[in-house]
Formats: C-alpha cells, sequence, structure tokens
C-alpha cells in the first residue's frame, strides 16, 4: 500500500486536566476526501491545530510525506505543504479580496504581479470573480468561506484542511462549493474535512473519522460510519442505537 | 515607475521652497518638521504597516543622535561614517528590541509597554554613563564644511533632510509593492491566519522592526548636526516617542504620506498656536492631544484616510453628473 500524505499517529493534547484529544491515529491518502466527524467539543478543531503547528501535542507524531513533522511551527508546514482554513474565519478584514488570497499566493511567488495575477485566477475558481476588490469586511458569511478556501489553495498546498466550510452556507450555497472541493480532490489534494453538515459530508467524503470525547470511535466509508452503533450513540446519547432498533426493528 | 510619481511630485515641490523663503524662523521650523516626519515615518513601517505600536522609539531616535555624536568627539569618526554608524547602531538596537519583545510573543498593549521600558532604561543610562556625558550630554564642536556635516546655511540642512524623508517615502512605497510587504500587512490584520499561510510572523515583525529603527535613528543623527547637542532627556525622552507616533497617527498609518502630513498639520498647529499666546510651556502637547482626539473621533484613519474617502464619495457624484450631462 502507498504510504498516505498525511498519518497522524497516537495523537494527544491535553489542556491542564483535560485530554482534549486522547491518541487519536488517522491517515489522509492524496487525491481523496477524509471527513472528520463528531460530536461539539469532541476535540475536531484540536486535532487539526496540531497537524497545522498551532497547538504542540502532548503525545504522538504527525507524518507528512513520509517526514516526521511533529511540532514544526505552521508557517514551516505551510511552506512543506500543508494549509488549513478556520473554523471561525479570519480575513484580512482591511483588505481586498485580491490582497488576501494575494498573501496566500506570495508563499510561492516572490513577484506582487504574479501573486496577484494568481489571486485573481483562484478567486475566479472559488466563485469569488465578481467580488475580487471588495474588502473582505464586506463579504457575506458563505463569500467569507470562499475566501478562507482561496487563501489557502493559493498556497498551492498537497494537504488541505478544511475546518467546516460548509458551516453557515444555505443549500444552494452548499450545492454551489461542493464541486469545488471535489474537483480539488481529483486534481490531488490530500484533503481533511472537519464538517457538521451530515449529508454533504458523507456524499463527498472517500473515508470518514468519528470523533468523540477525543477518540476515534469509528472510521471507515460513509455507509459503515453511519451504520455503526457507537456512533449513533455518541451523537443521540447512550442506549440510542438499541432503542432506534427496538422502535425501528432492525 | 508609476507608483513613484505622487513622491516625486510632493518632493519637488518641497524642494522649491527655500528657492522663495529666506525665513530663518521659517525654515528652522520646516527642518524640524521634516526632522519629525522622518522619525514618524520609522514609526509608520512597524506600527501603520506591522500593525505594532511602539511607545519608545526614541531608542532609535537616541541611539543614532548618541553614537553619531560619540563617534566625532571621542574617537574623532567623520562625522558622515558617524551619521551611518549611528543607523547602523539604531537598527541594532531594534534588533535586540524586536528580537526580545517578539520571540516573548508579546503583542499589542504588551509590546508598547516594552518598548517604552527600553528607552526608559536607555534614557537612565544616557544621564549617568561618562561616555554619554552623564547629565550633561555631548556638545559638538563647531566645524562648518561639507566634510564634518555642519552647514551655515538652513536651506542645506533643508535640502538635506527632505532626502532622507524622501528615502524613507520611497521606501515605505517599495514596501507597499513587495512580499514582504504584503507578509507585514497580513500580520497586522491577523497573525494566526498569516502564519496559516506560511508567513513567518516573527522573522517578518524583527525585520520591520530593523527598518522602522533605522530610519528614526536617521532622524536622531540628523538632530545632533543640525542643533550639535545631545542629552539624555532630548535624545532618550518621551517626547520624540510620542511625536513619533502620533504625526503618522494624524496623518494616517500604513500610508506614505501619512507620517509626513501629519508632522506638517501637527507642527503648524503647535507652532501657530505658540504665536498667537506667547510661548506657553506645554501648549503643543494640549494642541496635539486636541488634534488626536479630533482624528481618531472624525477620520480613525487619518487625513490621509479623510481625503480618500472624500475623493471616493465626490468621485461617483462628479461621475453621475457627467453621465446626466452627456445624456442632456
Amino acid at each position: 500500500m502507498v504510504e498516505p500524505l498525511l498519518r497522524v499517529e497516537g495523537v494527544s493534547r491535553r489542556f491542564g486536566g483535560l485530554l482534549a484529544v486522547n491518541a487519536v491515529s488517522l491517515s489522509a491518502p492524496a487525491a481523496s476526501i477524509t471527513a472528520l466527524i463528531g460530536p461539539n467539543g469532541a476535540g475536531k478543531t484540536t486535532l487539526f491545530s496540531v497537524i497545522s503547528g498551532f497547538l504542540k501535542p502532548s503525545a504522538g507524531h504527525v507524518r507528512y510525506d513520509g517526514m516526521d513533522v511533529t511540532g514544526e511551527p505552521p508557517h514551516r508546514l505551510a511552506r512543506r505543504g500543508i494549509a488549513r482554513t478556520f473554523q471561525i474565519v479570519q480575513p484580512f478584514a482591511g483588505l481586498t479580496v485580491r490582497h488576501n488570497i494575494a498573501v496566500g499566493a506570495h508563499l510561492r511567488h516572490r513577484a506582487r504581479d504574479v501573486a496577484l495575477q494568481m489571486a485573481e485566477q483562484v478567486g475566479r475558481e472559488v466563485g469569488l470573480g465578481e467580488l475580487l476588490d471588495r474588502p473582505a469586511h464586506t463579504l457575506t458569511v458563505a463569500g467569507r468561506k470562499r475566501l478562507e478556501l482561496a487563501r489557502a489553495l493559493a498556497t498551492e498546498p498537497k494537504v488541505l484542511l478544511l475546518d467546516e466550510v460548509l458551516a453557515g452556507l444555505n443549500p444552494s450555497e452548499i450545492r454551489a462549493i461542493v464541486p469545488a472541493i471535489r474537483a480539488l480532490a481529483t486534481r490531488g489534494i490530500a484533503i481533511v474535512m472537519i464538517e457538521h453538515m451530515m449529508q454533504a459530508a458523507m456524499s463527498l467524503a472517500d473515508r470518514v473519522f468519528v470523533l468523540a470525547e477525543g477518540r476515534i470511535i469509528a472510521e471507515g466509508s460513509p455507509a459503515e460510519v453511519v451504520a455503526d452503533p457507537e456512533v449513533v450513540e455518541a451523537y443521540l446519547g447512550h442506549g440510542a442505537a438499541a432503542r432506534m432498533r427496538a422502535a425501528y426493528g432492525h | 515607475m508609476k507608483a513613484f510619481v505622487p513622491i516625486a511630485v510632493v518632493v519637488a515641490m518641497l524642494a522649491t521652497v527655500p528657492a522663495f523663503l529666506h525665513s530663518n524662523v521659517v525654515l528652522n521650523f520646516l527642518v524640524v518638521t521634516l526632522m519629525i516626519a522622518l522619525a514618524g515615518q520609522g514609526w509608520n513601517i512597524l506600527g501603520g504597516y506591522g500593525g505594532q505600536y511602539s511607545f519608545g522609539h526614541a531608542a532609535f531616535f537616541g541611539t543614532g543622535a548618541y553614537v553619531t555624536a560619540i563617534l566625532q568627539m571621542r574617537y574623532g569618526v567623520n562625522a558622515w561614517l558617524g551619521f551611518a554608524a549611528g543607523i547602523a547602531a539604531g537598527a541594532v538596537i531594534g534588533a535586540i528590541v524586536g528580537g526580545l519583545a517578539f520571540r516573548a510573543g508579546l503583542r499589542s498593549s504588551y509590546f508598547a509597554l516594552v518598548t517604552l521600558a527600553f528607552a526608559e532604561v536607555l534614557r537612565i543610562l544616557a544621564s549617568v554613563a561618562p561616555i554619554t556625558g552623564a547629565g550633561v550630554g555631548i556638545l559638538l564642536k563647531l566645524d562648518l564644511g561639507t566634510r564634518s556635516f555642519q552647514f551655515q546655511s538652513r536651506a542645506i540642512f533643508y535640502l538635506v533632510i527632505l532626502a532622507l524623508v524622501a528615502v524613507a517615502l520611497v521606501i515605505a512605497r517599495l514596501l507597499e509593492r513587495s512580499r514582504f510587504g504584503a507578509w507585514l500587512i497580513a500580520v497586522r490584520e491577523n497573525e494566526d491566519a498569516a502564519m496559516a499561510l506560511g508567513v513567518d510572523a516573527f522573522a517578518v515583525k524583527l525585520g520591520a522592526m530593523i527598518i522602522s529603527a533605522a530610519i528614526t535613528a536617521a532622524a536622531g543623527c540628523f538632530y545632533v548636526q543640525y542643533f550639535l547637542f545631545i542629552d539624555a532627556g532630548i535624545g532618550y525622552g518621551s517626547w520624540i516617542s510620542i511625536e513619533a507616533l502620533l504625526t503618522p497617527i494624524i496623518g494616517g498609518t500604513g500610508t506614505v504620506f501619512g507620517a509626513l502630513l501629519g508632522a506638517l498639520v501637527v507642527k503648524s498647529l503647535g507652532e501657530g498656536a505658540k504665536l498667537i499666546t506667547g510661548d506657553i510651556p506645554g501648549l503643543d502637547l494640549m494642541i496635539y492631544g486636541a488634534v488626536l482626539i479630533l482624528v481618531i473621533r472624525f477620520a480613525p484613519r487619518g487625513l490621509v484616510g479623510a481625503v480618500t474617502d472624500a475623493y471616493d464619495y465626490l468621485r461617483p457624484a462628479a461621475q453621475k453628473r457627467a453621465v446626466e450631462a452627456a445624456h442632456g
């Protein structure tokens, strides 16, 4: 089997007495979409922060392209090819959409005009073509999510960590952005997405990991995961799976 | 090249001033104003473009001034070399203060307080150390001539400081058009987001601090050559820290001309008030405070921001009128 591009091995992260992430292992191969789901407070965003270098793990390793990159600072990981978006969008509010994206493009292109040109191209790709010269703070939630995606893409990543890019979007906006994400995977990027929009996540993902109370409780194809009683209980409470079996008779 | 035209026009206009203004009082006023604009432009690189508000740019101004003076008076170094060494020394102090403060992860008011503390420590050291002349300060020997960087004519000093300001304006414009500048502004807007996009925030802030310190140090070097005197209260006093941050904030932070415009407005008001009321001590500081409050209330992006807003507001109206006229 080919070594997956991103491999998380037994990562734990402790905040004082709270073990937010507990010996989590997962892997994400290139050209595929891996979904990370789980109830609120399960530790999904904390895990992303560890992978992207914003937090150092208390234990465990992060391997990227065969190299141990555990504990490297975010900017170095970005240079290696790991990009992330933020669940709480973090636009450069005072700058235009074009200049926001250009910051990402500058990572691999020194020249200002090349970066601006690339910003325009990436902006059009994610559907921000009409808004390129608008200040970022005037964008709607959907626009800001797209901007997060565009900036991360402009760094030309090999691994893309998407933290709830669909949350807060209406169904038609989701229908518009889903093909864009699918296209990125076919281009060869390893996508890991945290998602609460189950329907979208399930239709997009090749493989799903379920995180609850800091631990991976299930992994598999979308169909396997939704049939797993432990997953049902993590979302709906202890005993829910048995009650559902009794109620629906299967 | 087009981006540098406004700088060329403004500098060329200012350069013609000595041709029709011969009053030493006015020239002296303009020399001091441009010197403050230079110190303010230094602050603007770090504070305006980088969002790191320093309250201690006196540390760089004073270091530039003292190094220039000490090298000449104690070691007989040529004045021009002393001037260059003063700028370099300011940059080194910037690297030390920035390296420590940014490595420690200090942001916003904590960063401001630490810079203030560094400036105060240097002020106290300079007021007791023998090499800085302790409480007496250092008096430069009068030695008129180009070689010793001392000129009889204020017009020449005026052109020298104008040239330094021109260089600082060009540096700001180059910054705006470079990757380093884009990264610096990104750090100002959102440091975490910048880091996620591959920006080494520490290196970028440190780089900005060094450029900023060097420019403000140049103002200090110039001070010594112009007034031939430096002591701890002038070199490392809080007055210069305040003026260095006040001018770009009033003029417009993160803009090429903000510090220059701010210095012209603030200094004109200060001197104007003194002329009208007689020389009441501290009056200029009260004027600065009042202007600062007005600017923060009515033009939070400074005077440059207010002018561009007014332009953007008027332009569509003008265009609309033109369209209506065409359709008659």
